[in-house]
C-alpha cells in the first residue's frame, strides 16, 4: 500500500470536513469580527442529532436502506443545528453587538461550554457509535483504498462549496452578505438590514456545520459530547491559516490542515525512529535489536500538527495565506 | 415648519460621549431644492449628515414627507426614498463595480427597471462602464466617488444627502464630480450637500447654510452667501 496515496486521500477526507466547519467560523467572522466558539459544538450536535435519528429508525426496525437512514438524520439534524445558530446569535451576541470585543468572545466560549454540557445531559458521556447499517466499499486507486464513505465525504463537501460560492457571489442576498462584511453602516444605507445578514451567517453556518458532524461521525463511526472542541479548535486554526473571514481561505485551509495532519499522522514514527539514529543506535542497540524500532512520537499526535500550523501561522503570517488584512480590533 | 418641505430638521442634537457635536440645530430643504452646508472641519457638517441618515444616535425630530425619521432604523430609509453618499465615499472596496451599483438598487424588486437604470448610470458616467467587472477597490478616487454617486442614483432616491464629494480629489475630478451633481439635481432629485470647499458649493446650490461649532451660524440665498463679508472672509479666503 502506498504510504503516500493513503494519508492524502485520508488527508482530503479529513480536510473536507475542515473546510466546511471552517466556513461557519469564517463566516460570521467576517461580518461582525466574532470567533463563535460555540461552533463546533452546533457540529457535535449535529452529529448527535443525526446518530440519535438514525438509532431510532433502525430500532424501529423499518425496511429502509441505508441511504434513506442517513438522509432522515441529516434532515433532523440541518434544521436542529440552524435553530441552534440562530438562538445563540439573538440570544447570546446580538445583546452585546456594540459592547467590548472581549465581552463577546467570553461569551462564545461560556455558550461553548453550555452546548456541551446540554449535549452530555441529553445523550451521557459514553461516546456514540454509528449503527452498522451499511457495508463500506473500498476501491483500490493507484495502491491505496479509498472507502465509499471517504468519496461521499469528499464529494458532498465540494457540491456545498459550490452552493456556498455561487450563493455568495451570484445572489443578491449574497452580495449583500460581502457588502456588510466591508462596511455593515453603509450596506444598511441600501436597505440591507444588518440583523438578517448577520443571523443568516449564524444559520448557514450552523447548517454546513450540521452535515459535517454527520460526516466526520460517519467516518470515524462515532460521535461524543466532546467532539466538537478538537474539531472546531482545528477547523478554527483551517479558517485562520487560510485567513479568517475569507472564504475560499477557509476553503483552502481546511484541506491543507487536513493533508498536513495525514502526511504528518503518517510519517512521524517513522521519522522520530531513533533505531534509524545512529546517535542513539548505540544506546538502544538491545532493544532495536529486540524490536526493530523505538519509535518516538506515534500517530496519536496527528492532533498536535493543526496546532503546530496554527502557531506557525501566527507567528509568520497573521493575515494568513488569502487574508487581506489582519483584524487590529481588540 | 415649511408647507413645502421635504425634509425637516428640528433641533437636531447629536453627542459624541459628553461632547456635543451638533448643538439643536434646526433647517429644511424643500423639494427640487439643492441646499448645501458649509463649514469649517469638526463643525458638525459630517455628524448632521450622519444622524439624518440614522447612522448615529441623535436628539431632535427629523421629519421627511409624513414621515419621521428619527423613529426609523437606517436601513427603512431608502425605502422612504432618502439616500446618502457617505464621508469617505464608502464605497464596498472588494465588490465589483457593477456589484456596488447593484447593492445601491438593494431593496428594488423591479428588475427591468433596476436595468435601464444602470445602463442610465453608465451611460452619465461612462469610466464605471469601462471598469464595470473590475473590483471598486482599484478604482482612482474620482472614480470611487461617480460609483458613490451613481450606487446612491441606483436606489432612485428622492432626496440625496452628499458628505464631502470633493475630499481628496483633484480639481480636476472636483469639477466633474460637480458637474453630475448638477446634472443630477436638473433630473428632480432634491440634494442636501455638506461641502467644505464653500465657493464650489455655493456656487452650485441654490441656498446655503453655515455651520460654525456644531451652530447654524447663516441661512441664506447662495447668492447672498457669497457675497456677505463674513463668509467671504471665514470660508473664501478673501
Amino acid at each position: 500500500m502506498d504510504i503516500f496515496l493513503q494519508q492524502i486521500i485520508n488527508g482530503l477526507t479529513t480536510g473536507s470536513v475542515y473546510a466546511i466547519v471552517a466556513l461557519g467560523y469564517t463566516m460570521v467572522y467576517g461580518v461582525i469580527q466574532l470567533i463563535n466558539f460555540a461552533h463546533g459544538e452546533v457540529v457535535m450536535i449535529g452529529a448527535m442529532v443525526a446518530f440519535t435519528v438514525i438509532t431510532a429508525l433502525v430500532g424501529a426496525g423499518l425496511p429502509l436502506p441505508p441511504i434513506v437512514l442517513v438522509f432522515a438524520g441529516v434532515l433532523t439534524a440541518v434544521p436542529v443545528c440552524m435553530a441552534i445558530g440562530y438562538l445563540l446569535e439573538r440570544v447570546a451576541y446580538r445583546p452585546l453587538r456594540h459592547a467590548p470585543r472581549l465581552a463577546p468572545l467570553i461569551t462564545a466560549i461560556g455558550m461553548s461550554i453550555i452546548l456541551q454540557h446540554l449535549a452530555l445531559l441529553i445523550w451521557g458521556r459514553d461516546p456514540r457509535a454509528f449503527p452498522q447499517i451499511m457495508e463500506v466499499t473500498s476501491f483500490n486507486l493507484g495502491g491505496a483504498a479509498i472507502s465509499s464513505v471517504q468519496i461521499v465525504i469528499i464529494l458532498l463537501s465540494v457540491v456545498m462549496m459550490g452552493v456556498l460560492t455561487w450563493f455568495v457571489y451570484r445572489t443578491r442576498f449574497g452580495i449583500a452578505i460581502r457588502a456588510s462584511a466591508e462596511d455593515v453602516r453603509v450596506a444598511a444605507l441600501m436597505g440591507v438590514d444588518a440583523n438578517r445578514v448577520i443571523a443568516a451567517t449564524f444559520i448557514i453556518g450552523a447548517a454546513m456545520g450540521a452535515v459535517a458532524g454527520v460526516m466526520y461521525g460517519t467516518y470515524y463511526g462515532i460521535a461524543h459530547y466532546t467532539m466538537g472542541f478538537t474539531l472546531g479548535l482545528k477547523a478554527f486554526s483551517a479558517a485562520v491559516l487560510g485567513g479568517i473571514g475569507n472564504l475560499a481561505g477557509a476553503m483552502l485551509g481546511g484541506i491543507l490542515l487536513g493533508l498536513v495532519e495525514a502526511l504528518g499522522a503518517g510519517y512521524i514514527g517513522d521519522l522520530t525512529d531513533l533505531c534509524q539514529w545512529p546517535v542513539f543506535g548505540g544506546l538502544l542497540a538491545e532493544r532495536c535489536e529486540a524490536d526493530g524500532h523505538v519509535i518516538l512520537l506515534g500517530s496519536n499526535y496527528q492532533d498536535v500538527f493543526a496546532f503546530l500550523v496554527l502557531i506557525l501561522v501566527l507567528v509568520f503570517r497573521p493575515s494568513g495565506l488569502l487574508g487581506e488584512r489582519v483584524a487590529e480590533r481588540a | 415648519m415649511l408647507a413645502t418641505a421635504l425634509l425637516e430638521a428640528l433641533n437636531l442634537e447629536v453627542h459624541y460621549g459628553g461632547i456635543a457635536a451638533v448643538k439643536g440645530i434646526s433647517f429644511a430643504v424643500e423639494e427640487g431644492e439643492l441646499v448645501c452646508l458649509i463649514g469649517a472641519n469638526g463643525a458638525g457638517k459630517t455628524s448632521t449628515l450622519k444622524a439624518l441618515a440614522r447612522m448615529i444616535p441623535a436628539q431632535g425630530e427629523i421629519h421627511y414627507r409624513n414621515a419621521r425619521l428619527d423613529r426609523l432604523p437606517s436601513h427603512d430609509l431608502i425605502r422612504h426614498g432618502l439616500a446618502l453618499v457617505p464621508e469617505g465615499r464608502g464605497i464596498f472596496a472588494r465588490l465589483t463595480v457593477t456589484e456596488n451599483l447593484a447593492m445601491g438598487a438593494y431593496h428594488r424588486n423591479d428588475k427591468a427597471e433596476i436595468a435601464l437604470d444602470l445602463q442610465h448610470i453608465y451611460e452619465m458616467l461612462p469610466r464605471l462602464k469601462e471598469r464595470a467587472a473590475q473590483v471598486a477597490g482599484t478604482l482612482s478616487g474620482g472614480e470611487q466617488q461617480m460609483l458613490a454617486i451613481g450606487r446612491a442614483l441606483m436606489g432612485r432616491p428622492q432626496l440625496l444627502l452628499l458628505d464631502e464629494p470633493s475630499m481628496g480629489l483633484a480639481p480636476l475630478m472636483v469639477e466633474k464630480v460637480f458637474e453630475v451633481i448638477r446634472t443630477v439635481a436638473a433630473q428632480g432629485v432634491t440634494i442636501f450637500l455638506v461641502e467644505q470647499n464653500a465657493r464650489l458649493a455655493l456656487q452650485t446650490c441654490s441656498r446655503g447654510y453655515v455651520m460654525e461649532s456644531g451652530l447654524i451660524t447663516l441661512a441664506d440665498s447662495a447668492a447672498n452667501l457669497l457675497a456677505d463679508p463674513r463668509v467671504r472672509t471665514a470660508y473664501l479666503g478673501e
